[in-house]
């Protein structure tokens, strides 16, 4: 038999983390996504046996500057798509500044340069893959998908799919349905 | 791994095809390492030696003689070493029984053969950005369809 299960990304990475510093005997505080605070310098010794426990669950500590900013911008982005219910009160660009404390210019030159792609097209990157899993695994309308994340109208949202991935909706939602059935069948 | 660069295979039996897909590959801003293969057997004897890197996107074209692309798709999902890895369908085929045919086999990009230059480099340009994206960022990959 198979079993599906759904996950919560948030809740799973706290807890690796958590797990994972605890057993390090680390004192910390978890700042929000991708972000930790730790009451003590991290010798190094400490930081190899850290670096070693994370790379298990893929989680990789980041070192230079600019990727840890391109870091703290998506998972700002991704807090704002996700959980952030006034978030979509205010326009990105605001939104990130006031978050991050840095320029919106500024944020995007670094973006821009490091990820190959602008702020604005991760957002919609962003948000259609989002679409994708209330499409999939929640079952929701593409009205109440537009709702959820802010759309004008479906068929905003619509279009913007079909740019983004290429397939409408609802060919997306018949294809990951038949893949299912047809893994279960092998 | 070299962060930097960018591993990627195609599988196409038609030499003009692999000669202008290596030129595109040339052109894109992208660091790359491109390795080609005549047919889908010969891409599978290199993926399943075990001392050559795996890469990180691989392009198949549907039609080739001794094992076509539709196989190797099939073998490389069911290989528990490779089946993570991304691939796109490179292909004249613009029927929609074998785009749908291929994502349900566990393909990610379906790619229809442009037939020009421009918009080739175009469409790579794309298809080489979506999996830097989904590389790169936090993305379901289960989720990861594109048709260009």
């Amino acid at each position: 038999m198979k079993l599906y299960v759904k996950f919560d990304f948030n809740i799973t990475c706290k807890k690796v983390l958590e797990e994972q510093l605890e057993a390090l005997g680390l004192d910390f505080t978890l700042k929000g996504m991708g972000e930790i605070e730790l009451e003590s310098p991290l010798q190094s010794a400490k930081r190899d046996a850290l670096i070693a426990a994370l790379e298990r669950y893929g989680i990789r500590i980041i070192s230079d500057e600019k990727s840890e900013l391109v870091q703290r911008i998506k998972d700002a982005i991704t807090e704002m798509i996700y959980l952030d219910e006034k978030a979509k009160l205010y326009k990105i660009s605001t939104y990130l500044s006031d978050k991050l404390c840095y320029s919106y210019n500024h944020l995007s030159t670094v973006f821009s340069e490091t990820t190959y792609t602008s702020i604005e097209n991760f957002v919609i990157l962003k948000k259609i893959d989002y679409a994708k899993t209330l499409l999939t695994e929640n079952d929701l309308t593409l009205t109440e998908i537009a709702f959820r994340l802010n759309y004008s109208s479906v068929a905003h949202l619509s279009t913007q799919f079909k740019k983004t991935t290429g397939l409408t909706p609802s060919v997306f939602q018949k294809i990951i349905k038949k893949r299912k059935t047809h893994s279960q069948v092998e | 791994m070299d962060q930097s660069t960018l591993h990627i295979v195609l599988a196409d039996d038609d030499p003009d095809d692999r000669m202008l897909f290596k030129e595109v590959i040339d052109e894109t801003k992208v660091k790359t390492n491109l390795a080609l293969f005549h047919d889908g057997q010969k891409l599978m004897d290199y993926l399943l030696e075990t001392k050559n890197p795996l890469p990180q996107l691989i392009f198949l074209d549907l039609n080739m003689p001794i094992k076509n692309g539709l196989q190797c798709l099939k073998e490389i999902r069911g290989n528990a070493l490779l089946k993570e890895l991304t691939i796109a369908i490179y292909s004249t085929s613009s029927s929609e029984c074998d785009i749908e045919e291929t994502f349900i086999n566990g393909a990610n990009i379906y790619i229809n053969k442009p037939n020009s230059f421009a918009k080739l480099k175009e469409a790579i340009e794309k298809v080489l950005q979506m999996n830097w994206q989904y590389h790169t960022s936090s993305l379901n990959k289960d989720n990861f369809l594109l048709r260009v």
